[in-house]
């Protein structure tokens, strides 16, 4: 699996004939002129930065506000796939919000021994203040990102689920909306599914986990850190496109139990809170006693019953690497079936047996940080240099338990547009989900891409960029 | 709408007007300096601009001397200037960010493509020669910001905030300018000759203030004339930068406000007051009653009002 040279070709069949979703847009590709790419890349750039549509850069000193970049060339995937697709993603959402609901209250996952108990209990990711507690409809993760690579025809991985703040979805909107902008002609030949109907389900999710859902109108608001977070903009935009308020946590206050904000008039009382920080920083009473940036008290509020808190604190345990090896017995425990989707086959350096072969192979596998996240602290064997490999091998043996290993998987190929023209580089694919009164699932989702020759890591804080996801309707 | 939703507006077009103004100011600064005046140091025009925007202090902290390059730099591009037009931009576009919802996109692109635009100057690049263009590129790009909230902007709160920051910040930086200068206004500095000092000295609070040619209309026989300027940049309603002017708007700003939210607040009194003081008031009697103390307790007074209206409205 490690090869490059055998990577799956979304586009090109091995004969170098295009693969049927492909067929059209190859053509199309074939007959433009050389610069014709390079032109619409810059239109597109423009529109990006005159709208604002960055992302923040930790740690760079002067301009901390990037384009994330983006290619014009989209990544198609048939009806078909994306049915099956959509069966593994529910099946999976599903499962891990039984998971949780299971850890929180009777814990018969721990009790059967299918999970070691410590893992759970003694995990950072588990809040002890959620047990016994049942939010509205028993969901957990109401939004999930489930983070997906593709390496043959057939075979998809489930790389990661995010079921705490997942991002992006603001760049699957404009993406598109770059798309039809740049190319009108494209979208009359293909029969896309479309994908602008987002923020109005996600705020029909959002108003279905209400405390009272049979009020007449919800009052709910979107928590964001503020101006100076990566995905600030993706805040806002979710925020205008539902009709709520784009709110901080020094904008609402709790008095009685219940969650108000401050308005220029009188305080208005919230129902659902869209949190974009995480659980650490929510509530200074509860957690983090430092937080600037949560709201006193939430947490009593919540635990009462008079707000819902979306995702719900505490489900990160449900995406926690360490447990990530373990969801495919998550789903067969709570579902009663086989996993649709497959799991990356994963060694957890905590145990002796996986750390002594993953030492022994450091050259060919991939190393993550259990708690990382962004793709930093990791370590893609066949690309590191001998030094990086040795370094790497000292903080491994010094810490295991904080590290997991997996296969380096050949992650498929789209055609990208690059300097020399168009090229394959590799993919990934998130597809957004929302669980309230039912499971939701946009189709399509963000494609990251990384944009340098024979590059696995599609981060955009490593240089990778997004395409436009188009699932293509029967 | 959020307490800091009105905030925010209030400070996106108080911190525009600002930097509109300082660039104003090194404007008329410039043009003095490169006019060759009887009598004069070349510094006198830079400490004009320094001292209108309050930061002569600061600047004379930090730099040995008073010349173009140092001036330019600390007005326009210095860090740490809390006045420099460079972070006015970019607090006016924080706050612009922190409403992005509840701003249209056109005011949003006006912002943003001009703080974009601003940053990738060089300041080295800006030399005696470039200077007039790049600030009159400031200067219409502070011009299409205002047009752009002028002509998409939604008549509700937002609008209302919006114009209470822009006037705020106008009426106190016109105030501002007069007091630092009001020796030259005092009515017996009317007998001077042609090239005095204080000629030159109304014609830059004129120019700082945008009301050059306009104060040939108001006064037709156009002559320059300390009383009558005084009058025209404190009294005269049809200045657009005149404390009465200001006021008035404010007023009716505040009045607007009541009336959307259905409820009087403490802020409308003071606001009222304020503008009715200013259209019963005689320039003479503010002359009697002294022109320096005048504009001392009208800058109090103003902010007063700026911050009445933040507690009215749970500005966070």
């Amino acid at each position: 699996m490690a090869d490059d040279r055998t990577f799956f070709n979304e586009m090109l069949d091995d004969a170098g004939g295009a693969r049927s979703p492909y067929s059209r847009l190859a053509t199309w590709l074939e007959d433009k002129p050389a610069n014709f790419l390079t032109k619409k890349s810059r239109d597109a750039e423009m529109v990006f930065r005159r709208l604002g549509i960055t992302f923040a850069v930790y740690g760079a000193q002067e301009a901390t506000e990037r384009l994330i970049p983006f290619d014009p060339i989209p990544r198609i995937i048939s009806a078909s796939e994306w049915r099956r697709l959509s069966a593994g993603i529910d099946q999976r959402v599903r499962a891990l919000n039984a998971f949780m609901h299971d850890i929180y209250h009777r814990q018969e996952i721990l009790r059967a021994g299918r999970i070691p108990a410590d893992l759970i209990l003694q995990n950072e990711a588990f809040l002890p203040e959620m047990a016994g507690f049942t939010p509205a409809r028993k969901v957990y993760a109401h939004i999930i990102g489930t983070d997906l690579v593709r390496v043959s025809e057939n075979e998809f991985y489930v790389l990661e689920d995010n079921t705490r703040t997942p991002s992006g979805v603001s760049y699957m909107m404009e993406n598109r909306e770059t798309m039809m902008r740049l190319f009108p002609e494209l979208f009359q030949t293909h029969r896309v599914a479309p994908v602008e109907q987002y923020p109005e389900l996600l705020r029909r999710t959002l108003e279905s986990v209400a405390p009272d859902p049979s009020k007449s109108a919800q009052t709910i608001v979107l928590l964001t850190p503020g101006i100076y977070n990566s995905a600030y903009f993706e805040h806002a935009f979710l925020a205008d496109s539902m009709g709520v308020e784009l709110v901080e946590g020094r904008d609402l206050f709790v008095d009685a139990g219940k969650v108000f904000m401050r308005t220029t008039r009188e305080p208005e009382q919230v129902d659902v809170i869209y949190r974009r920080i995480d659980d650490a920083f929510l509530d200074p009473l509860t957690f983090n006693p430092d937080s600037m940036l949560g709201v006193p008290g939430l947490f009593d509020a919540y635990r009462a019953g008079n707000v819902t808190i979306c995702n719900a604190p505490g489900t990160g345990i449900a995406d926690d690497k360490a447990i990530y090896a373990y969801v495919p017995d998550i789903i067969e425990f709570y579902t009663g079936q086989k996993p649709i989707l497959k799991n990356v086959p994963t060694w957890n350096c905590s145990r002796a047996d996986d750390l002594a072969y993953v030492l022994d192979n450091l050259e060919k596998i991939v190393v993550k940080e259990v708690h990382g996240s962004g793709g930093y602290g990791m370590l893609i064997g066949p690309t590191a240099s001998k030094r990086e490999i040795a370094e790497f091998r000292k903080v491994l043996e010094a810490t295991p338990s904080n590290y997991i290993a997996q296969p380096t998987l050949a992650l498929s190929a789209c055609p990208t547009h690059v300097a020399s023209g168009v090229a394959p580089r590799h993919v990934d694919l998130r597809p957004f989900v929302l669980i309230g009164d039912q499971v939701r699932i946009t189709p399509g989702g963000l494609t990251r891409v990384a944009l340098k020759k024979g590059s696995l890591v599609v981060n955009s804080s490593q240089g990778g960029g997004t395409k436009d996801t188009w699932v293509l309707e029967d | 709408m959020l307490g800091r939703t009105a905030s925010s507006l209030f400070w996106m077009s108080r911190y525009h007007e600002r930097a509109q103004n300082v660039a104003r100011l090194l404007e008329v600064a410039y043009r003095g300096a490169m006019m060759s005046h009887r009598g004069q140091e070349h510094g006198t025009h830079w400490t004009f601009a320094l001292t209108c925007s309050g930061c002569d202090a600061d600047f004379s902290e930090k730099y040995d001397e008073l010349n173009i390059r140092n001036v330019t730099v600390f007005l326009m591009f210095s860090k740490e200037n809390p006045v420099s037009v460079r972070n006015s931009l970019e607090l006016a576009r924080n706050n612009a960010r922190a409403v992005r919802t509840g701003i249209t996109a056109e005011l949003w692109e006006a912002i943003n493509t001009t703080w974009i635009e601003f940053i990738e100057v060089n300041p080295q690049t800006i030399t005696q020669e470039r200077l007039p263009d790049f600030l009159a590129w400031v200067n219409q790009r502070a011009h299409l910001f205002r047009g752009a909230l002028l002509n998409t902007i939604l008549r509700d709160d937002g609008y209302f905030f919006s114009q209470m920051g822009n006037f705020v910040e106008r009426t106190d930086n016109t105030a501002r300018i007069l007091n630092t200068q009001y020796w030259a206004l005092l009515p017996d500095s009317d007998i001077v000759d042609d090239g005095s000092m204080e000629r030159y000295q109304w014609s830059a609070i004129l120019r700082a203030l945008s009301g050059r040619r306009s104060y040939r209309f108001a006064y037709p026989n156009a002559r320059l004339k300390a009383f009558n300027i005084a009058e025209f940049l404190i009294l005269r309603k049809e200045m657009p930068r005149s404390l009465a002017h200001c006021y008035n708007w404010i007023a009716d700003t505040a009045e607007e406000l009541a009336q959307f939210y259905s409820s009087r607040e403490p802020s409308l009194d003071l606001a009222k007051e304020i503008a009715s003081g200013l259209s019963e008031k005689q320039m003479r009697e503010i002359y009697h009653d002294g022109l320096h103390d005048f504009l001392t307790d009208f800058i109090g007074k103003n902010n007063q009002f700026a911050l009445q209206l933040s507690k009215d409205y749970n500005f966070a």
